[in-house]
């Protein structure tokens, strides 16, 4: 009797131990993770394919030099450590000596020295890896990235989104990298996964690379990642549990219906680097747009908690600047255009457009890219109508159709959404230099704004090493086009992270599923 | 003879999409340079000119319509500039998912619709011909994507008896017998969808010609020599009252193409209109081209094979030809 009491005392200690390690949440290994996909990747090689579709498969194939978690502090991954060097013009990377590709070759420094090379070339981020010169490499754990100035935007640019690194001694066989076979099959990649089958429009399936340098992960046996571009069908999925996780959902409706089923979890987390922006942009150089007090009192005429209660339903955040208030180079103390007709007509009245018999000022168009904007368009509509703006809402059959007007600098209006990309010189820059009006080319300077200080800021923003000195930089330049309104910034998009109660570490780090999965694993 | 003079119109009739498509796609704004853009979020002007030069469209109107035609006449329906494989690739790979929905769909159509059709023009006034003509009705005036979305929160959300999305669990391995299970059981939400259009078109017709045959003098006839109803109806009048029905379904054939662009993106089908709908969206000109190209050959062929089958069916067509 003694003896089963003892027994039952072992007993119920161990149960309470396995219990507290199961709270714990050790990481398990195996399973499959189901992830969706929106839309259907053109090829699986971000070197030479920007974007969210091909980022999420490519940032499992292929490891980069640096990570992100929820901060924005650089974390080793493929380089174990780095440094600066004092005048900020080279950058030394040491990376780890047991990194194989899936084919089993070594990852050495001229894969590294091959992939920024690629990228430069091939990369529509021009600016990310502008003012690197060279690579050397003076063994083969060692990279030097050399720069013609210091390029602080160069630590976010070296994550799994922007900088993958690619075996040289397959994609550097000569072949076009753009168009290269291996882009989408029989990818050799450097990353936690490695591919088993692509089938565009329908899946992409990756497996475990067990040589994966970082012990003992990934903790997953498989990714099977499926493209399913009705959100509805996609809500649906992830409620009956087919699915375990999707990234950048964005259908305000969905997300409040997710929000309430107890076995999943929806969180804005995650898109701070990706850093998306919703704003109305102003045609700066002609039409009645290019006058400053105008732009002003259609501002002042917006209500910007219409479009975040009634149109996105309280799922996305104010944005009252051109950098993303996720950002560490956000600045919040910037002029603001809470709703106020009557100081917009004011404006106006006093600016000498005045009203006619019929009520109106004068007209302006509005254009929209992709049906999810139509009701900003046509609540712009009715609210400038309030301060005598006559506004026709231009629709455009397909995104080649509005590109070419926005790019031809045919319009006065138009609702855009716009991304960050980590770093503002990758992503912010290229929407107010003057030296980036680029006609025919959309996601260019395409309100064609011009301001000499506002160009000397972020030129100077883009090389200061000093931290403290360019989040300065950054907020003078944020105060300008705040009070000048190139472009009118109403909030962040509700991109939304959505993941099944049985995923453990799901990605929520700033660059949202552009990073690597490989600390994920299913309880 | 006249078999050669159809086959000859047929060819000039293709040729003659091929060049309306063509230009009307080249008078559309923007190309396949913006999406690439869009999809990469930004590009420069530099990139934006090398996309246009790689894929030919910075040449004059004429000479890529010449050019491509050329490639047509070779059996080459080009490279796709958003997936970068051949169009004629895609489309094969796409075609068997397709054909596997759209026959089934036409086919459960076509047997349910006639059964209804037949049931209904027998009692035309009972309470459950009411029913069968409203359960139609309602099934073709419905927008497929909410039909579709209607059955996916009843099947698979609240009764979770069939999969959401695709025609195969990848996660599931195992023989012939299981794969082909698996098929099937992603099949039923998508085919049942699809056929809810054909069956309202195909229940309506019938019935209406199976009233009209049933009226009529041989029947009365047929009647009088003391035939069983059930002969009457299955060898008599059915025959007869097929001929518009077997003519509706070829036609509807045609359209079937552009009925599965809907349902296959509810359920993330992987077939031909989910590729249809990705490249219009993507201004993949080359492979909206192959794709409008094929489904012309498709509507060619199935009115070809319709007039063939009314021959089979129906003598009198025979003799008129």
């Amino acid at each position: 009797m003694r003896r089963f009491i003892r027994n039952l005392a072992v007993a119920t200690a161990l149960v309470s131990v396995l219990t507290v390690a199961a709270t714990a949440e050790e990481p398990k290994r195996g399973g499959t993770l189901i992830t969706a996909l929106g839309q259907s990747p053109r090829h699986l090689n971000p070197a030479v394919q920007s974007g969210i579709v091909t980022g999420a498969p490519g940032a499992q194939l292929f490891a980069a030099p640096l990570r992100y978690d929820e901060d924005w502090t650089p974390q080793p991954y493929l380089a174990k450590s780095w440094k600066v060097s004092d005048d900020g013009l080279s950058v030394t990377l040491n990376l780890v000596e047991n990194a194989t590709f899936h084919d089993g070759k070594p990852i050495t420094s001229e894969d590294v020295a091959f992939s920024v090379k690629t990228i430069q070339e091939n990369h529509p981020f021009k600016t990310m890896f502008a003012p690197v010169t060279s690579v050397e490499t003076p063994d083969k754990h060692t990279a030097i990235l050399k720069l013609s100035q210091p390029h602080p935007a160069l630590m976010l640019a070296m994550s799994s989104q922007l900088m993958p690194i690619i075996p040289k001694h397959v994609y550097g066989d000569g072949q076009d990298p753009k168009t290269h076979p291996q882009n989408s099959n029989d990818v050799v990649g450097s990353g936690p996964f490695k591919l088993v089958e692509f089938k565009p429009g329908e899946h992409v399936i990756l497996e475990r690379h067990d040589g994966f340098f970082m012990e003992g992960r990934p903790y997953l046996d498989k990714i099977v990642m499926r493209v399913i571009k009705d959100p509805s069908a996609r809500a649906i999925a992830l409620e009956n549990g087919e699915l375990h996780l999707s990234t950048f959902e964005s259908l305000a409706r969905n997300i409040n219906r997710l929000k309430k089923v107890d076995s999943l979890t929806t969180t804005p987390d995650g898109y701070a680097a990706i850093g998306p922006l919703d704003w109305l942009a102003f045609n700066t150089a002609t039409g009645k747009t290019a006058d400053v007090r105008v732009r002003h009192a259609i501002a002042y005429a917006i209500d910007k908690n219409f479009i975040l209660k009634a149109i996105l339903l309280g799922t996305a955040a104010d944005a009252r600047t051109g950098i993303h208030p996720g950002s560490p180079l956000y600045e919040s103390d910037v002029a603001s255009y809470d709703l106020d007709i009557d100081k917009a007509n004011k404006i106006l009245d006093d600016a000498g457009y005045a009203k006619g018999s019929d009520g109106m000022r004068f007209s302006l168009n509005v254009d929209f890219g992709w049906p999810e904007m139509k009701p900003n368009a046509e609540y712009t509509k009715a609210a400038l109508k309030k301060i005598g703006i006559d506004v026709s809402v231009r629709a455009s059959a397909d995104f080649p159709t509005w590109a070419k007007r926005i790019g031809g600098h045919d319009f006065d209006m138009t609702w855009d959404t716009v991304f960050n990309w980590g770093d503002p010189v990758i992503g912010v820059h290229r929407t107010y230099q003057s030296s980036n009006i680029k006609k025919g080319v959309i996601w260019s300077n395409t309100q064609q704004y011009k301001n000499a200080r506002v160009d000397e800021l972020l030129e100077s923003a883009g090389k200061e090493p000093d931290p403290a000195k360019r989040k300065a930089l950054y907020s003078e330049f944020q105060k300008i086009v705040a009070d000048e309104l190139p472009v009118y910034w109403t909030n962040t998009l509700p991109y939304h992270t959505v993941y099944s109660n049985k995923v453990g570490n799901p990605p929520l780090g700033i660059w949202s599923s552009s990073s690597p999965m490989d600390r994920t694993y299913l309880k | 003879m006249k078999i050669l003079q159809r086959v000859l119109y047929a060819i000039l009739l293709l040729i003659a999409v091929l060049v309306l498509n063509f230009s009307m796609l080249h008078l559309a704004p923007g190309d396949i340079a913006d999406t690439i853009a869009q999809s990469m979020g930004g590009a420069d002007a530099e990139i934006l000119e090398q996309i246009r030069s790689d894929y030919g469209l910075d040449q004059p109107f004429l000479v890529q319509l010449g050019q491509y035609i050329w490639k047509v006449l070779h059996f080459d329906l080009g490279h796709s500039f958003f997936y970068n494989q051949p169009v004629t690739t895609l489309i094969i790979a796409k075609l068997p998912a397709t054909l596997l929905l759209v026959l089934t769909a036409q086919l459960l159509a076509l047997v349910v619709g006639v059964l209804l059709g037949v049931y209904s023009a027998r009692h035309p006034n009972g309470l459950s011909s009411h029913f069968v003509t409203l359960f139609a009705l309602f099934g073709y005036s419905a927008p497929v994507f909410w039909t579709g979305i209607l059955l996916l929160i009843a099947f698979s959300l609240k009764i979770p008896l069939f999969p959401v999305a695709g025609m195969i669990d990848v996660t599931v391995e195992g023989g012939f017998f299981v794969r082909a299970l698996d098929i099937a059981k992603h099949m039923v939400l998508p085919v049942v969808t699809l056929s809810s259009i054909f069956l309202a078109l195909y229940s309506r017709l019938c019935r209406a010609s199976m009233m009209e045959v049933l009226g009529s003098d041989y029947i009365r006839t047929a009647k009088a020599k003391g035939l069983s109803e059930r002969e009457i109806v299955l060898k008599h009048a059915l025959k007869n009252s097929l001929s518009p029905v077997v003519t509706l379904a070829g036609l509807q054939f045609s359209a079937v193409i552009s009925g599965a662009v809907l349902v296959e993106t509810v359920f993330s089908w992987p077939g031909l209109g989910t590729l249809a709908l990705q490249s219009i969206i993507a201004r993949d000109t080359p492979t909206i081209l192959g794709i409008l190209f094929f489904s012309a050959l498709v509507v060619v062929v199935g009115n070809l094979l319709t007039d063939l089958a009314l021959r089979t069916i129906d003598p009198r067509v025979r003799g008129k030809a």
